[in-house]
């Protein structure tokens, strides 16, 4: 055999092994989620069976239908529960992100006192584990009559993410090049204009992915909605899941479909955000 | 069209001067080129003049107009940035438009002058194109397409050229100045390169440590440069330049050398003053190959070495020993010359130049 078919055949075996690599990396990655929709299909017995059934033998959206046929029929609030996730998740990205735009813009293009300082003070905030929060905030809220209510959930989410959407915009911000934003104004821009008309668009991208970011924090958030909400007036779907958790049994096919009507529009958006993400990224947008 | 006038314009950051009181008048269509070393604060001072940098003291007016305290949009300038500062998510076409749109131009109109503007830059096949999807060449194109559109009182130019390679910057250079002569307004060109301040502008302002060393026209300040500095900045290759002290009517330089004193300096100066001795290297040149051989009146001859010779074909570059370092001379109409090698030179001390040495001011009355 000549170098060159050896060298040949070397590259597609390599080729080969480096897909099995990744097929086993995004079967480990994907197959939690994969068993949550498997075990919304099928009955309890199977879920729990020991050693677990791989292939389902029977498929039935009995836990779909039971889930919204209301209270009594096995149901649960999902509607309610879905409004008030999609209504707190919403509110608290919008204004997270319009604080982190505001606020990355600042650290990004200019100079005040203690700016450094501040800017870790941010990030220090983030080391805090919310669920040690919980607590305080519980008697915070109950003194201030803002529990279980959207706005205290929205108030601890934007808290939440304010630090880190400052973070990620302020990064965005300083790959727009400053002479962008000054050829704009002497283009006849007020700073106001520059800012929206140039340096906006540009950061665009960056500015999407921290409004992802958000959205899912907010979305998949429990610890703290959990202390925070107890009625279905502002119960959130990841709190909704203890419904089905009784005294005594866990209906796990239940909680599995609650789960997959959650990840869903999480899925979707994500998808749907994510093409115009790489897009936005990868045609240059960003070069002097 | 509009005359730019600089009083005593300041810029501090907190203690720390940058721009240090400068006055400036600039006519009408004038070219002016600000030229200096980085940090000389040139750029600092175009973009005050901009409204990009607010003015610590001193006042700025444009047409007769002080525009101290107005916004950039306010002034009726247009700028051309080193980084082009093309808006990457706009085509040439909205590029080139975008002042007109955020002025509220009718549509028509702004049509109107972005296609004049592109035809007078060549740029017609480009407009439906993205800036990254153009040449560096290009690029600076559209961006002085952008100053175009906006038919401004003032043009700005902070370093255009500096991200071009070197046959590009030359090229861009001629049409920098085509343009001019079509447009007609006046202009204010930074540069750190001086032989782009020398090609192209009316008058040159060489600015060092944010002062003014001077203000002349291209030939002024290649001739007469009023201080050391501009003497060693302006020309290329810079000066030959030497301290030595005056003794009865000779230059003695430190290795003990000696120079007969030039005659247009002899009444400035007494024995016992420390000066420096300048001369270009087109006024040294192996006897019989210089620029000015035969019509010269001054001419000292002296026997030095040769350290190095750089052939550029129609001239070469001759590299000889004075006073422990080089000196570069020009020799037209070259002939094989080998290191070490004794040659007869000419210095045509007319041409000769003389500071101060504690000043750096001209010795020339």
């Amino acid at each position: 055999m000549d170098e060159n078919s050896s060298a040949r055949l070397k590259r597609r075996l390599l080729g080969i092994v480096y897909r099995i690599g990744l097929f086993l990396a995004m079967l480990t990655i994907c197959l939690p989620g994969l068993w949550i929709v498997i075990s919304s299909l099928r009955p309890t017995v199977e879920i729990m069976a020991k050693p677990p059934v791989w292939i389902p033998q029977e498929i039935s959206f009995d836990a779909y239908v039971s889930m919204f046929s209301g209270i009594g029929k096995g149901g649960i609030p999902v509607i309610e529960y879905f409004r008030n996730s999609l209504i707190i998740s919403v509110t608290s990205t919008v204004i997270a992100v319009a604080i982190g735009m505001a606020g990355g813009y600042a650290f990004a293009r200019y100079r005040f006192r203690g700016k450094s300082s501040v800017f870790l003070g941010l990030m220090l905030t983030r080391t805090v584990p919310g669920i040690a929060l919980s607590l305080p905030l519980f008697f915070l809220y109950v003194r201030l009559g803002i529990i279980d209510t959207h706005f205290g959930v929205i108030l601890a989410y934007v808290a939440l993410n304010v630090p880190f959407t400052i973070w990620l915009i302020d990064g965005f911000f300083r790959q727009v090049p400053k002479d962008l934003a000054e050829a704009a104004q002497i283009d006849g821009c007020t700073r106001w204009q520059a800012f929206w008309q140039v340096e906006f668009p540009l950061a665009g991208p960056g500015i999407a992915s921290a409004a992802i970011f958000a959205f899912l924090t907010c979305w998949n958030e429990f610890a703290l909605a959990s202390q925070l909400t107890r009625s279905v007036s502002a119960k959130t779907l990841p709190v909704g899941l203890l419904d089905y958790t009784a005294e005594f049994t866990i209906d796990w096919r239940g909680m599995c479909a609650l789960a997959v009507v959650m990840i869903i529009p999480a899925l979707t958006l994500t998808f749907i955000v994510q093409k115009h993400l790489v897009g936005g990224l990868t045609s240059g947008a960003v070069k002097g | 069209m509009a005359t730019v006038s600089l009083k005593k314009l300041t810029k501090r950051y907190g203690n720390i001067g940058i721009v240090h009181g400068i006055d400036l008048d600039i006519a009408d269509r004038e070219f002016i080129a600000l030229v200096g070393p980085s940090g000389c604060g040139k750029s600092t001072t175009l973009r005050m003049i901009a409204g990009l940098e607010e003015i610590s003291a001193g006042s700025i007016e444009i047409g007769g107009r002080v525009v101290n305290d107005l916004p950039p949009r306010s002034r009726n300038i247009s700028m051309v940035f080193q980084s082009y500062a093309l808006y990457p998510h706009m085509t040439v076409r909205e590029n080139l438009g975008f002042s007109l749109k955020i002025a509220g131009a009718a549509k028509e109109d702004m049509e109107r002058r972005v296609a004049e503007a592109s035809a007078i830059l060549g740029l017609d096949t480009l407009l439906d194109r993205r800036p990254s999807q153009l040449s560096g060449g290009q690029r600076q194109r559209v961006a002085m397409g952008r100053a175009i559109v906006r038919d401004p009182d003032v043009f700005l130019f902070d370093e255009p050229l500096s991200n071009l390679d070197a046959k590009l910057r030359t090229q861009m250079r001629t049409e920098i100045k085509k343009l001019h002569a079509k447009v007609q307004s006046t202009v204010i060109y930074v540069t750190h390169d001086q032989v782009e301040a020398m090609t192209l502008a009316d008058r040159i302002v060489i600015m060092r440590d944010g002062h003014i060393e001077q203000v002349g026209t291209p030939d002024e300040v290649f001739r007469r440069p009023a201080t050391r500095f501009v003497a060693g900045f302006i020309g290329s290759p810079p000066m030959n330049l030497h301290e030595a002290t005056i003794d009865d009517g000779q230059m003695v330089f430190s290795s003990g050398e000696k120079l007969p004193l030039p005659g247009q300096f002899k009444a400035n100066v007494a024995t016992g003053d420390k000066v420096v001795f300048g001369l270009r290297p087109d006024d040294i040149y192996p006897a019989g190959h210089g620029i000015s051989s035969g019509g010269a009146a001054d001419v000292h001859q002296i026997e030095l070495p040769v350290t190095v010779t750089e052939p550029l074909g129609n001239e070469t570059l001759v590299f000889v020993e004075f006073n422990g370092t080089d000196w570069v001379s020009r020799m037209l109409n070259p002939r094989p010359l080998r290191p070490g090698e004794r040659v007869a030179m000419s210095l045509d001390m007319s041409q000769a130049h003389l500071f101060a040495t504690d000043t750096g001011k001209t010795l020339r009355s």
